[in-house]
């Protein structure tokens, strides 16, 4: 664990008791059996709000708290461990990029009610199925034209940070903007955005395209984080009390050394799942590679995790009924979103290198 | 020709199944997966399908090497891997399958009675009967031993007591083949082989859904349900023997999972489907080179599984059945099957997880609910712990550790 400060420990435990108390999976359970439209239970997200964990990335003079990415990375992970469906990861470094953005009226319009849990606000990079390919999408007179796939929370989002190929641009409203809903198997917000002349205004150049790419990812990584401690507590669990052969099964010890292999890679995932999130707070010039570790590292445990979580709770974990299969679910496009594990691998090797 | 005829002992065995597949291989089922769907349970069959499994039903070569006495093919297994070589050739699928040719069939031709092989072998030859298995119970799975559900004899018959759990296709099933305890006094002699009725009054399925949306299975309840004495297979206190030699037949079908490895979407070899969603370089290599390493170490893994279960199948001499090496295979079956359908969702991002509605193509919805239903192949049939424990104990001669 991270050396925190009063501040943010007070941040983690509140988190996850609200978590624990307001969003449980049933929660999660109802939110996709009822699919409302916007993709998020609205009440929680009023009440995320009003807890001010919508402006933990954003400055103090505009609404905000910043206790930055650390914090907002812990409270991620408590959300993740119940599956909370919350807009909280796509707003972050949505903000991000107005805050650090060079318009300043932006920054006056969005970035409190943002804070405040008012309007949801999203990045809208990647135009096709996996991250990373080039951009098309084009300004030209203050319009901006192109089609983004697959972006969380587009179902609902008021405000879009949109890559241009030169550079991020902000959309807000409705004017020439559509979007089709694309229901995935994790049952959240996706949407297909297309753009076609809407007003724009400019953020940034590429260079801090790449930077709120990599707090998007580095906060996936987060959620992964949570969700990976759950799914091995869960299935701990269960191990001591599901009985065949007159014994507990986690007296058997060929599922004590995977469970231990398991607690090994979990300890790992939360180093470099920190370290990404410090090097963001600390304006490290290294972050992309400390990003690149925690995203690459994430993908590969949440996915041994999750897998095990459905193996080792036999048929009960395959049906719909138990949680197994939304932990898998919900791993498996975190795991795609912002570059997955070998993308992350042949980058880091990029970046050093190789 | 004659030369060939020479070197090739099958050849004119080998022309007369070209020319019945010619005359009955209806070419609109080409590289189809015709027959029951163990996913989505039974469709109705297209004119075609119907008559095609009609034709391989009268000709016994859905089961190819069962006895003809018993409606089945009568083929020596050369003869029958002449058959399958023809039907791939021209992308002919086998319509006749499921629970009765995999498992039941074998195993009542080994242990039923002449009159129970009479009545259900052709059945089964003809895909007339679609069967389940009634094992697992709530609180018997990898124990299966363990069951509980109760057969009390009547005399005349059996009335029967209990609940089954996890009956895959028990919804659509007409018979199931059930393991039921007849003594309570002993666990693995006190264990019976009985076939029960599915239309029987006292029987009720309860679907249950799946992680992949659909639910191809059930809680199965038993009360008073009344069972012919005939319907006994083996006898009384024989079931665990005859239930294991089942769950080898099983096991050894389910190792063929690996065996369409190396394919994804339709026939398309998973690298051809890598290409076309991740693009080339320049040198026409796929361009995530982590991802092609992944593809190619599956492409090995598949290839030495491939080899593996040719090598099995000629060691295997004298024609004694399947082994406790099955286990062996069941698990590199189930981990192809698996790293295959992970492959294929990473090849296709985004695309590959999708679950309804607009955006994706079938094929790729299609993906998503093999991955998530794939998951349990490594757990089903005997989970891949419990295949690696039967290697340590029977194949190593490891000892149990109490
Ligand atoms: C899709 C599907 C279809 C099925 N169809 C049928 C069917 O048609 N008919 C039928 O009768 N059953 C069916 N089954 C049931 C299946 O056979 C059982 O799920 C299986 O035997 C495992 O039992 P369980 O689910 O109770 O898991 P458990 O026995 O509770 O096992 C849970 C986990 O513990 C592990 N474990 C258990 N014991 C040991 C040990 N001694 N050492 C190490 N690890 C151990 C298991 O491998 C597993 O990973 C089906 C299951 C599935 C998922």
């Amino acid at each position: 664990m991270a050396v925190l400060t009063e501040e943010q420990t007070m941040l983690r435990d509140m988190a996850r008791e609200w978590a624990d108390n307001e969003s449980p999976v049933t929660a999660f359970r109802k939110l996709r059996d009822a699919a409302p439209a916007e993709g998020y239970d609205a009440a929680a997200w009023g009440e995320i709000g009003q807890m001010g964990w919508g402006g933990i990335v954003i400055p103090e003079g505009q609404g905000g708290s910043a206790l930055g990415y650390l914090s907002l990375g812990m409270v991620v992970e408590q959300l993740g461990r119940n599956l909370a469906a919350s807009p909280l990861a796509s707003t972050g470094p949505a903000a991000s990029a107005i805050a650090l953005g060079e318009d300043d009226a932006a920054k006056a319009e969005w970035l409190g009610r943002i804070a405040a849990g008012e309007v949801v606000a999203t990045l809208a990079i990647d135009e096709g199925p996996v991250h990373g390919a080039a951009i098309a999408t084009r300004v030209e007179g203050g319009r901006l034209t192109g089609t983004k796939l697959f972006v969380t929370e587009g179902d609902s989002a008021a405000v879009f940070v949109v890559a241009a190929e030169d550079g991020l641009y902000l959309v807000a409203g409705t004017d020439g903007v559509t979007r089709s809903p694309r229901r995935m198997a994790d049952a959240r917000s996706h949407a297909e955005v297309r753009f076609a002349a809407a007003p724009a205004t400019r953020l940034g150049g590429v260079d801090l395209t790449a930077k709120v790419v990599d707090y998007a990812a580095a906060l996936a990584a987060a959620e992964m984080l949570g969700l990976a401690e759950q799914a091995f507590a869960t299935t701990n669990d269960y191990l001591k009390t599901r009985v065949q052969f007159g014994q507990a099964l986690s007296t058997f010890q060929a599922l004590q050394h995977r469970m231990a292999k398991m607690l090994t890679e979990l300890e790992l995932m939360r180093s470099v799942v920190e370290g990404a999130l410090e090097a963001i707070d600390a304006g490290r010039s290294d972050l992309d590679q400390a990003v690149s570790l925690a995203k690459s590292v994430a993908g590969d445990t949440a996915r041994l995790v999750t897998r095990e979580m459905i193996q080792l709770h036999g048929g009960i974990g395959m049906t719909d009924e138990h949680d197994a299969g939304f932990y898998m679910k919900r791993a498996a496009v975190l795991e795609a979103m912002w570059g997955n594990a070998a993308f992350h691998r042949e980058r880091f090797a990029r970046l050093n290198g190789y | 020709m004659a030369s060939a005829a020479e070197s090739d002992p099958l050849a004119a065995f080998r022309e007369d199944v070209r020319n019945w597949l010619a005359a009955h291989f209806p070419k609109s089922l080409a590289y189809k997966d015709v027959g029951l769907s163990a996913l989505e349970g039974p469709q109705d069959p297209s004119a075609d399908e119907a008559a095609w499994t009609r034709a391989m039903g009268e000709k016994g070569w859905g089961v190819p090497t069962w006895p003809s006495a018993y409606g089945g093919g009568g083929l020596s297994r050369a003869e029958a891997r002449v058959l399958q070589d023809e039907m791939a050739r021209i992308g002919a699928s086998n319509p006749i399958g499921g629970m009765g040719v995999m498992m039941f069939g074998p195993t009542l031709l080994e242990y039923g009675t002449e009159e129970q092989k009479q009545e259900h072998i052709p059945r089964i030859a003809r895909n007339e009967v679609r069967w389940c298995q009634g094992y697992s119970e709530p609180g018997a799975g990898s124990d299966l031993a363990a069951l509980q559900m109760f057969a009390e004899d009547k005399g005349d018959h059996y009335l029967v007591n209990g609940q089954k759990t996890w009956t895959s296709g028990g919804q659509w099933a007409d018979k199931c083949f059930a393991l039921v305890r007849t003594d309570k006094t002993k666990k693995h002699e006190g264990i019976s082989f009985l076939l029960i009725d599915m239309d029987s009054p006292g029987v009720e399925v309860k679907p249950i859904r799946l992680i992949s949306g659909s639910s191809p299975f059930c809680e199965t309840f038993f009360t008073d349900v009344k069972v012919p004495k005939g319907n006994l297979v083996g006898r009384e206190g024989e079931g665990w023997t005859i239930g294991k030699r089942l769950l080898q037949h099983e096991r050894s079908s389910l190792s063929g999972g690996g065996g369409s490895a190396g394919r994804l979407l339709a026939g398309k070899p998973l690298s051809q489907v890598a290409k076309d969603y991740r693009g080339t370089d320049a040198d026409g290599r796929l361009s995530d080179a982590d991802l092609r390493m992944r593809l190619v170490r599956h492409e090995m893994d598949t290839r030495a599984f491939m080899l593996t279960l040719r090598r099995a199948a000629l060691e295997a001499k004298s024609n004694q059945g399947p082994s406790a090496a099955t286990s062996i295979m069941k698990n590199v079956g189930a981990r192809i099957t698996q790293d295959r359908a992970e492959l294929g969702i990473e090849i296709m991002g985004m695309n590959g997880l999708g679950w309804e509605g607009e955006g994706f193509t079938d094929a790729e919805l299609a993906q998503t609910r093999t991955w998530l239903w794939g998951k349990a192949v490594s757990i089903y049939g005997g989970s891949s712990e419990i295949q690696n424990n039967i290697v340590a104990k029977r194949i190593l001669g490891m000892l149990d550790h109490q």
